[in-house]
């Protein structure tokens, strides 16, 4: 926890990480000083545009009281080169409690930290004069702790390997780790098998050995899916309050926490875990004492059915997912949308088709968010643009769903649901209010579907009220009754109604804002994760001279704010950059078919770099 | 819930203004009345009555009654009845689904529900076909059996419902015949008592694509000597002439006559429905003859 007590200046400065610096840190048995010696040695063979391994010192310096005999490498992952070895280190792993130690005081908050948790027994945590267990005592809720049994994982997968002895294999086990991060980091394990083969040339075993525990380490983070953080908010000028460090994901989680509370609501979540959506259902099951119903089903068709359920009788209703569990619940979501429920459906979104890529990000679920139903089906569809702000739209989701009645789909991103960023912790009092539509008595010829005028949105009764007893279900609806009706004008009323009533959210949302720029030469719009790599990139713009560049990123997408058009219309060019072929693009073609919009687009599973959207913007302008 | 102070009900108070759709002498209609009937003797207030079905036929049940209800989507009811009812304990949350809605594409829903035994009561309109969509095979057709979609004869073997249900660990399991409304009422009841995961299979006549499929157990004529209507605690005695029973033999249910062989009716076997060890259960489940009917199973278990 931090706490800032000091009136700071309201800044809080995304950072992509194109580069990431990852300490391996153990005793000095566990063969560091050997790997960091070959790394560096090897680090002319790796081009910049693969991985760089800076020459430090293959000791790294230890702050004072380290415990002796810890030693380490670091290793640095990107394109850009960094000059100061500094203390920043976005990954450690920690091959015993003494490393951890030594080396926790380097590691960025919200980072992520692995450690060999065979190493952690009794005898090395009090070596390590370690009172209670770190892995297990709360201590590091700071950070992204992942548990690898890496001493038994590396014996297991030299199991058959002949003519070592124990302490040569036990020592290959810093491949396993640096395996590990390979794969997290998108890095091939081809160099080093090469380099194995020359630095072993006598010695097969050796090269064996090597390479068999670096490539388990690699298909090791690939099964279980480890998603890297690369995506932080330096907490660097904060404004007076007390923050935690927090993920996308229990940002999101803690939202609807919130929104539960401040509606007077108990919160139900249904869901089927998938990558990388999980944590939200990690989280939310740890609130149980909070009243908080978080129901594993038996697949992501139950979990949003289990929440259609808890909405019918009276919850606020969320159900968790990634692209493909979105693609399985869109039938229920129309029956949600049609019998007018509210109900919060969070897509965590991954690199796809199909399975795709679980552990890359990307933001091509967009237009399945927006039709991907059968009929004409609207939604409200938000995004959330910062680990942050995760909480805010997880918020608003449950807002706009319990005013409106109707579904809301948030999408997020891995990219920004495993970044971190300091988190202001907030009094529920101090958030806008959420008015839901409950009713809780009989009315004198009261239909299930009578409207509110201003938002259309219908009566909630619940299951339990006297007198209100009604049946809603997916067959079209009379308009006046709520009974089943195959009127043909009445369908074409229900339809019309049903897409005025999301078109009016457009009243309960705030404008669209631009920042550094209110018009000019250019206007780069962007939606969702990609917020942090376009401030960044635009800020920077605007400073090399480019004088009135603005950013438009839309966190509102159906509907878009009222002054979308006018927004547009102050500028000489636009440019819509995101994370897919062109999908938000193609909703604003549609609804904006006077402007020209340019597009700067790419699917690579990996967030955009200031350097391509710079040189993408100049070339525009 | 049970509560003190609830209204005294009748079947009228829990049937709606909408006009039953059913085809005529369609077995559905026996259902709804039943339940009808059976509500104002369940103890609880009209407005902690919930009703979700799927679609289907038979999924059209909710529009017909006055109470809570909600027509959702093929197979779904499960989760929808799930939420429902883990979002409030006190309501006494019904499933009304097909045998395709519940085994064909809501199979997986149904084992699970049947799994957590959460306190819900599902009624299963068994009709062995699809009904709504106009006579296709449906997950419990028999082999060979004519359909819209088997003009030359069924060839996927069927489920047994009962089986099914008792593998996925059914803690409550009771079958019914379609033309048995008295017996039918008292099994709502019990369905509704028990805590638990409550499943209630109907043999449903369909009159229009697949009529007298349960005719050879269930007609008045027949249905004394082809049927054992099971109760808790009782022998398990049947035939017009209640001369007939079950004894087990090794590891089969054997029927027997009383008065031959020197049997008497001490010799049968006795129905226990609330024994953990459903291996009895099981038997009664499969046997062809006598069709087990009545509460099968009732034992009560932990509930979510
Ligand atoms: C997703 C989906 N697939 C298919 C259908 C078409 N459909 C509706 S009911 C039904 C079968 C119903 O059979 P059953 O559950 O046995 O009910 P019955 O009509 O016999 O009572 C089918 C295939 C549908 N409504 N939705
Ligand atoms: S088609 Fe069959 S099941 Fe459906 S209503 Fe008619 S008789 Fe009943
Ligand atoms: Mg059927």
């Amino acid at each position: 926890m931090i706490t800032n007590t000091e009136t700071g200046e309201v800044e809080l400065q995304p950072e992509v990480l194109e580069a990431v610096v990852v300490r391996f840190v153990g005793d000095s048995g566990d063969g560091m000083q050997l790997t960091g010696t070959q790394f560096t040695d090897t680090s002319a063979m790796f081009g910049n545009d693969i991985a760089t391994f800076p020459n430090y010192p293959s000791e790294i310096r230890a702050p004072q009281g380290s415990l002796y005999g810890v030693s380490g490498f670091q290793v640095h992952i990107g394109s850009i080169e960094v000059s100061t070895p500094g203390d920043n280190v976005d990954l450690l792993v920690a091959m015993n409690p003494a490393g951890l130690k030594t080396n926790l005081y380097s590691v960025k908050p919200g980072h992520t930290i692995i450690v060999d948790t065979d190493s952690f027994t009794k005898k090395n945590l009090e070596k390590a004069a370690y009172k209670t267990n770190p892995l297990e005592d709360g201590s590091l809720e700071n950070y992204r702790v992942i548990k690898v049994a890496m001493s038994s994982l590396t014996k297991e997968a030299l199991k058959d390997v002949e003519g070592l002895d124990n302490k040569s294999l036990a020592r290959t086990k810093n491949m396993f780790s640096l395996g590990m991060i390979y794969w997290m980091y998108n890095r091939s394990t081809e160099h080093t098998i090469d380099f194995f083969n020359k630095k072993f040339k006598s010695k097969p075993g050796l090269i064996e050995a090597n390479t068999k525990v670096l490539n388990a380490g690699f298909y090791y983070a690939e099964t279980l899916e480890l998603i890297p953080n690369s995506y932080t908010i330096s907490p660097a000028k904060l404004p007076v309050g007390t923050y935690r460090i927090v993920m996308g994901n229990t940002a999101t989680a803690w939202g609807l926490l919130a929104a539960a509370e401040k509606s007077g609501l108990e919160l139900f979540l249904g869901s089927y875990p998938i990558t990388p959506a999980t944590d939200i259902l990690h989280e939310l099951v740890k609130h149980k004492h909070f009243g908080v119903k978080a129901f594993q089903a038996e697949d992501e068709i139950a979990g949003v059915t289990s929440a259609i359920g808890a909405s019918f009788a009276g919850d606020l209703a969320v159900t968790t997912t990634s692209g493909p569990g979105l693609a399985l619940k869109g039938e229920a979501i129309g029956l949600a949308m049609i019998i007018e429920l509210p109900l919060v459906i969070i897509n965590v979104q991954r690199g796809g088709p199909s399975t795709g890529l679980p552990t890359k990000t990307e933001q091509s679920d967009l237009l399945q968010a927006m039709y991907g139903r059968n009929g004409e089906s609207p939604v409200i569809v938000i995004a959330a643009s910062t680990p942050g702000n995760c909480f805010n739209f997880a918020y608003e989701a449950a807002r706009l769903a319990l005013e409106h009645m109707t579904p809301v789909i948030l999408l997020t991103d891995g990219y920004i649901a495993n970044g971190s960023a300091p988190w202001k912790i907030r009094n529920v009092a101090d958030l806008p209010e959420i008015k839901n539509r409950k009713i809780t008595e009989s009315k004198e010829n009261w239909h299930p579907y009578d409207r509110d005028e201003k938002t259309l949105a219908r009566d909630w009764a619940i299951p339990g009220t006297p007198g209100l007893e009604h049946r809603v279900g997916g067959l079209e609806k009379d308009s006046v009754t709520g009974n089943v009706s195959h009127v043909p004008e009445n369908h074409e009323k229900m339809t019309h109604i049903r897409a005025e009533k999301i078109r009016l959210v457009q009243n309960n949302i705030p404008d669209l804002e631009t920042e550094f720029a209110d018009s000019g030469d250019l206007l780069v719009i962007g939606w969702g994760g990609t917020y942090g790599a376009l401030h960044s990139a635009v800020k920077q713009i605007n400073k090399e001279g480019y004088k009135n560049i603005g950013l438009a990123h839309f966190n509102y997408i159906n509907p878009m704010p009222k002054n979308t058009e006018e927004v547009l219309s102050r500028f000489k060019k636009i440019i819509v950059c995101e994370l897919n072929s062109g999908q938000f693009a193609s909703i604003l073609k549609i609804n904006h078919s006077k402007f020209e919009f340019f597009q700067h687009n790419k699917i690579q599973g990996l967030p955009f770099s200031n350097g391509e959207l710079i040189e993408q913007f100049k070339k525009i302008v | 819930m049970e509560t003190t102070a609830v209204k005294k009900y009748t079947f009228k108070d829990f049937t709606s203004d909408q006009e039953v759709r059913w085809c005529p002498g369609c077995d559905d209609y026996v259902v709804l009345r039943s339940m009808q009937k059976a509500l104002p003797d369940m103890g609880i207030a009209k407005e902690d009555a919930v009703f979700i079905s799927g679609i289907g036929c038979s999924s059209r049940f909710p529009y017909y009654m006055d109470t809570y209800g909600m027509h959702s989507i093929h197979g779904r009811a499960p989760g929808i009845a799930s939420g429902v009812k883990l979002a409030n304990p006190k309501l006494s949350v019904w499933v009304m689904t097909g045998d395709g809605d519940s085994m064909a594409i809501g199979g997986n829903h149904f084992i699970h529900v049947l799994r957590r035994n959460i306190d819900l009561n599902i009624v299963m309109f068994n009709n062995e076909i699809y009904g709504l969509t106009k006579g296709q095979f449906s997950p419990t057709s028999l082999i060979g059996q004519k359909t819209k979609s088997s003009p030359y004869g069924n060839t996927q073997p069927p489920f047994s419902p009962g089986e099914l249900a008792l593998g996925a660990n059914a803690r409550f399991f009771a079958r019914i015949g379609g033309n048995n409304p008295k017996a039918m009422t008292q099994i709502f009841i019990d369905a509704h008592k028990f805590k638990g995961t409550s499943l209630v299979e109907v043999l449903q006549n369909c009159v229009i694509f697949n009529d007298g499929c349960y005719s050879n157990v269930t007609d008045k004529d027949v249905k004394e000597d082809k049927q054992i209507y099971l109760e808790h605690g009782k022998p398990m005695i049947f035939g017009k002439e209640s001369d007939k029973g079950l004894v087990l033999n090794g590891l089969k249910l054997e029927v027997v006559t009383i008065g031959e062989n020197g049997i008497t009716q001490e010799d049968l076997l006795v129905h226990n429905a609330k024994e953990e060890d459903k291996t009895l259960h099981q038997m009664l489940v499969r046997l062809k003859y006598p069709l087990a009917t009545g509460i099968i199973r009732s034992f009560e278990d932990v509930t979510l």
